[in-house]
């Protein structure tokens, strides 16, 4: 899967979260708690989400890695297939 | 028999129209099954039965704005024997609010609602039922698109009208961005009955404050294990803490867990925790976790996460609607540190919890940093006074200290 594709994954996730951005607007360097006012709840379920999709294990700890678009497309290209479950 | 009556879902609700049926009449339905969808200003609602037997008849058309306690349906409880007389299905009962009664037009209760034993009619068709079928969503497109639903094809389940069957009738092919929505949901109406129940509250009832700080260090580090041992779709959240912690201080504090109705406290046998829930785009609504002072810690986060995820779908049940009896609301994660909230009437205790932030703290004679959380907490001072307020805080930190046992 190409960082093209994973990045796509990872927008329309965000998007399910919050349909109302417009994706291709959002800054990749930005907290994206902040430009889409999500909550811990809706970041749960977007690592839920990738998880999932993507077969990435992504521990809590690591959270912060994965608060701007490029941070988290980085994370996951470098974690794919890590999960065990 | 019994009425299944339109019911209230809040202290500001006078109305609220019926936009679908999930039954069918000689369907068989028992408690706690979501029987109907009911719009009100704080969005679709489904309601649920507290009766247990069968569908008899539906007494009002789709669509038909009534007043609170209405009969919508009637229920043939277990036991009832069906009629052996055979009369003819009386019309359904005539929508109050969509046109204009005549001036010498009667009262609009329902024909049905007569307590007489009569003879019973045979169960109405579910399309005896005047008005489109369609879902909430395509109701409500259709409704701010100004398109008569009589007109649009269904190609849902029966004929149903969905939201693709309005779109493909207007002719568009992607709905606009403010469209994307979730359907339930009327912000604008939502803003009113915020405005009426926080006017309300504000007018009747004396608020005082509390704030209590607590060292949640304790409950940090305890969820950081446990988080780390499981995957992300049964992780907790920290929110998931303060929240059994103030059911179970309700429960051995049973004046702030209740109703003030008609100059009286009445307390609440169950613990029904109301959470504040931010809507995208600017609503607020308060359902409740059921029974969370029973809930494993496991439990309760999914009951929220299901909760917040239906509420955010506008797809919120009736119980969860009207029977919060005491709300926490969190602010946290917005970077403030002590929210005061203003009790929803007719509760008489709101919880405000606040960020937690690294402060120097001793323990033991020593300084250390800790992570610390204000805890608010408005009172009604017609049940309570400061003193019980302050235990009742006191308990909750006293909780928090012992996250493995919550």
């Amino acid at each position: 899967m190409s960082d093209i594709d994973i990045r796509k994954v990872v927008q329309e996730e965000l998007n399910n979260i919050a349909p109302e951005v417009d994706m291709a607007s959002v800054d990749p360097a930005a907290d994206l708690r902040e430009a889409l006012d999500i909550d811990s709840m809706d970041f749960l379920n977007f690592i839920t989400a990738i998880h999932h999709q993507l077969n990435v294990d992504i521990p809590e700890i690591d959270y912060p890695k994965l608060i701007t678009l490029d941070g988290a497309v980085a994370y996951i290209v470098a974690h794919l297939g890590s999960s065990k479950s | 028999m019994v009425d299944f009556l339109m019911p209230s879902l809040g202290a500001d609700m006078e109305a609220g129209t019926l936009v679908e049926w999930l039954v069918k009449p000689g369907d068989r339905v028992k408690r706690g099954d979501v029987v109907a969808v009911v719009e009100t200003q704080k969005g679709a609602i489904e309601i649920e039965t507290f009766q247990s037997g069968q569908i008899e008849k539906f007494l009002v058309e789709l669509n038909s704005k009534v007043p609170v306690g209405t009969p919508l349906a009637q229920i043939r409880t277990e036991g009832e024997a069906k009629p052996a007389a055979v009369a003819p299905a009386p019309p359904p009962a005539p929508p109050v609010a969509p046109q204009r009664a005549a001036p010498a037009a009667p009262p609009v209760t329902p024909p049905a609602v007569t307590p007489v034993r009569a003879p019973l009619p045979p169960p109405v068709a579910p399309t005896a039922v005047a008005g489109a079928r369609a879902s909430p969503a395509a109701r409500k497109l259709a409704g701010e698109c100004g398109i008569d639903l009589s007109k649009v094809t269904g190609s849902g389940p029966g004929g149903a009208i969905t939201y693709a069957d309005v779109e493909q009738h207007l002719g568009a092919v992607v709905a606009p961005p403010e469209k994307k929505r979730a359907p339930g949901l009327d912000l604008d109406a939502m803003r009113t009955a915020i405005a009426a129940a926080m006017a309300r509250s504000k007018r009747e009832i004396p608020h005082y404050y509390l704030e209590h700080q607590v060292d949640v260090t304790a409950c940090e580090h305890w969820l950081a294990q446990k988080n780390a041992t499981l995957s992300p779709d049964t992780r907790l959240l920290f929110g998931a803490l303060p929240i059994k912690a103030v059911a179970l201080a309700a429960r051995r504090y049973p004046a702030f867990n209740g109703f003030y109705r008609d100059n009286t406290f009445e307390p609440a046998q169950a613990v029904h925790v109301g959470v504040a829930i931010a809507i995208r785009g600017g609503g607020l609504t308060a359902p409740a976790l059921l029974d969370a002072d029973q809930l494993s810690l496991d439990d309760l986060m999914s009951r929220m996460r299901d909760l917040i995820q239906r509420t955010r779908a506008g797809r919120i049940r009736s119980s969860e609607m009207s029977d919060p009896t005491i709300t926490v609301s969190s602010l946290g994660e917005r970077g403030v540190e002590a929210l005061y909230g203003i009790i929803y009437p007719p509760q008489v205790a709101i919880v405000g919890i606040g960020k937690a932030v690294t402060r120097p703290w001793v323990i033991d004679g020593a300084i250390g940093p800790r992570s610390v959380i204000t805890m608010t907490l408005s009172g009604d001072h017609r049940v309570t006074d400061g003193h019980a307020g302050a235990l009742f805080l006191a308990e909750i930190g006293k909780l928090l200290q012992e996250p493995e046992k919550l």
